[in-house]
């Protein structure tokens, strides 16, 4: 395997190791925290539970991609 | 575990693998995933009218994951995406009214089913040919200079984007990133129409029917295709899930849910592009298709719409 390819792998399984603990955490804060509330927000006010909806799943594509970003930049700063 | 907004028990686990392969997929290949989620989400019990609003949220998150890679590896070609969006969004709409048009006419289910399974076969079928021929010519040297390797892409089938690229119907636009000179704003416009069209009409993304236009209609060398797509889905799934949220169709935290395991996917997914050339990846995705074709040969068999 090239040098390049090594490190790529190198990097995607340190990604692959902070994406699985982080989206566990967050999976297990959603439905205790935000369940009920969300609940609500369906029964009371349709738009309002859409805009929310939406920005939950962006926020949380986007918030943990660019934490694993800072991370996987971070460690690699610490290695060399 | 209950899900209060849709009223149905779902084991989150199950969720969360299912999310993980539709990442795989999506990242690889560019495609949303639907033919798998809508399946799985409504053999687990959630009702239909949720299958396809649930699936259209989840697929904005993960392909926002897989573009960003994408994104970072050079893949995508906004210029592109930002024309396709309208095409896709209009499609979209034309084949939402035509499922609602055609509800009201009788047998026409089994014409509309037979027409889509036909496209979807052939489609298939060419993908594999051309990908195999492809890579047959790499083999025996007669590649004419392409190659089929990194994202200057090679193709059998390079005549069929050369006739679109040579149309002049004004106006035109240039598309560096995806190395192509000049190509009208109209053909662009209309390969993305017709993939809204039968988003709209299948429900989910018909990435399956969007990636090999952009590859052998366009010219759009398999990588970037694959990268643009993803982008541009982020914004017409992102619409259709707005719209399907304002309905009561979204059960956002089976979407969240079903993310987490897509997160992980679809960075796998985005990262093996690295490693397959255009062909590989196009030989590999001919399958697709068929999946697409079995799930509208069960709705017509069972007399149910296919998820």
């Amino acid at each position: 395997m090239k040098r390049a390819d090594t490190k790529t792998l190198q990097s995607f399984l340190i990604e692959l190791v902070i994406y699985s603990v982080l989206v566990f955490l967050y999976f297990w804060a959603v439905l205790h925290f935000a369940g009920a509330s969300l609940k609500r927000l369906f029964d009371g006010s349709r738009p309002v539970y859409a805009t929310v909806a939406l920005a939950l799943m962006v926020g949380q594509a986007a918030g943990l991609e660019a934490l694993t970003r800072w991370m996987v930049g971070f460690i690699g700063r610490r290695l060399h | 575990m209950h899900f209060a907004i849709s009223n149905v028990d779902i084991s989150a686990v199950y969720l969360i693998v299912i999310g993980f392969l539709i990442g795989v997929l999506g990242g690889f290949f560019g495609v949303g995933g639907s033919f798998i989620a809508g399946p799985a989400l409504f053999a687990a019990g959630l009702p239909m009218n949720f299958v396809v609003g649930t699936d259209l949220t989840h697929i904005v998150g993960k392909s926002i994951v897989a573009a960003r890679k994408h994104g970072l590896l050079g893949n995508i070609d906004f210029r592109l995406a930002s024309i396709m969006v309208f095409g896709t969004i209009t499609g979209s709409e034309t084949g939402v009214q035509i499922i609602e048009v055609l509800k009201k006419r009788a047998e026409v289910n089994q014409v509309v089913g037979g027409v889509t399974i036909a496209v979807l076969l052939v489609m298939s079928a060419g993908m594999a040919i051309e990908s195999w021929k492809t890579l047959h010519m790499k083999r025996t040297g007669k590649g004419g200079g392409a190659p089929a390797h990194g994202k200057k892409d090679a193709s059998a089938f390079r005549g069929l984007s050369r006739w679109v690229q040579s149309i002049r119907l004004a106006p035109m636009v240039s598309l560096p990133n995806s190395g192509i000179a000049s190509i009208s704003l109209w053909a662009i416009l209309a390969v993305s129409y017709v993939g809204g069209v039968f988003s709209g009409f299948l429900g989910g993304g018909a990435g399956y029917i969007r990636m090999p236009s952009m590859v052998y209609l366009l010219g759009i060398p398999t990588h970037i295709a694959i990268g643009t797509d993803l982008f541009e889905v982020i914004i017409s799934a992102g619409y259709g899930a707005f719209r399907h949220a304002l309905k009561g169709n979204v059960d956002i935290l089976i979407a969240l849910v079903m993310n987490t395991g897509a997160a992980i996917g679809a960075q796998i997914g985005a990262t093996l592009t690295q490693y397959f050339a255009g062909p590989w990846i196009r030989l590999a995705f001919a399958p697709l298709p068929l999946i697409g074709a079995g799930l509208v040969v069960y709705g017509l068999v069972t007399n149910h719409p296919a998820p």
